[in-house]
């Protein structure tokens, strides 16, 4: 993966507490992930899946414990984060060329959600399910160790979740980490299943 | 600084075809058209208080685009991505301010030419207007990208933009138009003044808004 770290890719997260808009969503978590590690994040609406997404990328702040994360990160959420007035090929460029990938690295993440024929299509007329394979197309040009993905799997048709799970074994097959908020049970083999849902916390409190 | 490059043509090609380059230009203009209407054509007069109104439709102009300065790049989660890749929020406002002064100034420039003309104004005030305009845009785009940071997902966020700028323009205005008086003294000097300290403490404050409105 991109060189340049010091330390292996690794998340660790040590009795974490989140507070946002005054309220607390998460608190005494702790779990880690080493290279190769598929995380499977489950919990209701609002149970903070997308909370603790964001603490991970460094986009909040934890209220207490210790959130470290080694390695170059890579998000989608609920948001998608490219130009809606580009065409699919224009939008994933402007982000590939800023992750230094070059064409032959973009053409293969576009293949590798059947992208390629949609490419000249401006993003806006594509359709919730093409967007969302977009937003991971994203991510699978970024050249990030960990990928950090909210509800990947919404709006894919079973063929494209397929590539997807195809896509995210190979990730930790080739050292990388990914951490997956979903409803569903994982499709695929993963390292550990992290249930955020009240009960949840309580018992581990 | 490739990175810093591409957010700069983003923010131009944004402008190009998403019209928001074309609305401030308009609206300057426009005010340059309507001014001899209201004042007779009076050579003198328009020549003498001329300056000061392209001034004036500069400064409001350069309110229409803020609201597609930061709001849109906040909601879509491109602000987010940037982050994710390192980015300091200060480095952001940079280069949005960078990108924001070839999508806005530089037009509004060329646009005086066409102004002045409309105006009837003589060839020497021209090339200080122009000198003067050319010296404020970095700070008005410094601004303009503040105001967007600070503002962006506020309600009524274009109306509390204008009484945020116009304030803080004043100065720059003062020492715009007083540039173009009969005896202007110092009056271009402290424009330099006053534009590099703007031009210089946006990109900090524009940053500084740019991480407290992230959530």
């Amino acid at each position: 993966m991109s060189g340049g770290q010091a330390t292996a890719t690794n998340i660790q997260l040590e009795n974490v507490a989140v507070i946002r808009g005054g309220r607390i969503v998460l608190q005494k978590l702790s779990f880690g992930a080493q290279a190769g590690d598929i995380i499977w994040l489950r919990g209701a609406n609002g149970s903070g899946k997308s909370t603790l997404l964001r603490l991970m990328a460094g986009l909040l702040p934890a209220a207490s414990g210790r959130c470290t994360v080694a390695g170059k990160i890579g998000l989608t959420d609920e948001r998608l984060s490219l130009d809606l007035g580009l065409t699919l090929e224009k939008a994933i460029e402007f982000w590939a060329k800023m992750d230094g990938a070059d064409a032959a690295e973009q053409q293969d993440a576009l293949n590798a959600l059947d992208l390629a024929a949609l490419a000249e299509i401006p993003l806006s007329y594509l359709s919730t399910g093409q967007r969302k394979r977009a937003a991971l197309a994203r991510i699978f040009t970024s050249k990030a160790d960990i990928w950090l993905l909210d509800e990947p799997y919404n709006g894919l048709d079973s063929a494209n979740a397929a590539r997807l799970d195809a896509r995210l074994t190979k990730h930790a097959q080739n050292g990388g980490i990914a951490v997956v908020a979903a409803h569903q049970p994982a499709t695929i083999n993963v390292a550990a299943t992290i249930s955020l849902d009240e009960k949840a916390a309580r018992k581990a409190a | 600084m490739n990175g810093f490059a591409a957010i700069l043509m983003r923010e131009i090609r944004i402008a190009w075809t998403g019209g928001g380059l074309w609305l401030p230009i308009i609206f300057f203009l426009a005010v340059a058209t309507l001014f001899p209407f209201v004042t007779g054509p009076d050579k003198a007069l328009l020549a003498k208080t001329g300056g000061g109104i392209l001034w004036v439709a500069a400064l409001l102009a350069s309110l229409l685009p803020i609201e597609r300065l930061i709001l849109p790049d906040r909601q879509s989660g491109m602000l987010d991505q940037l982050t994710i890749r390192g980015w300091s929020d200060e480095w952001v406002a940079a280069a949005k301010m960078a990108g924001h002064f070839f999508a806005f100034g530089v037009p509004l420039l060329i646009a005086t030419f066409v102004a002045s003309a409309l105006i009837g104004l003589p060839e020497g005030k021209l090339f200080i207007l122009l000198a003067g305009l050319a010296l404020a845009m970095p700070a008005l785009a410094g601004l303009g990208v503040t105001i967007a940071a600070l503002t962006a997902g506020l309600n009524s966020a274009s109306a509390l933009g204008g009484m945020l700028l116009i304030p803080l323009a004043v100065p720059i205005l003062i020492f715009g138009a007083g540039s173009l008086a009969d005896n202007p003294g110092n009056a271009m000097q402290l424009l330099v003044a006053i534009s590099m300290a703007f031009t210089a403490l946006s990109p900090f404050a524009a940053g500084a808004a740019l991480r407290a409105g992230r959530e």
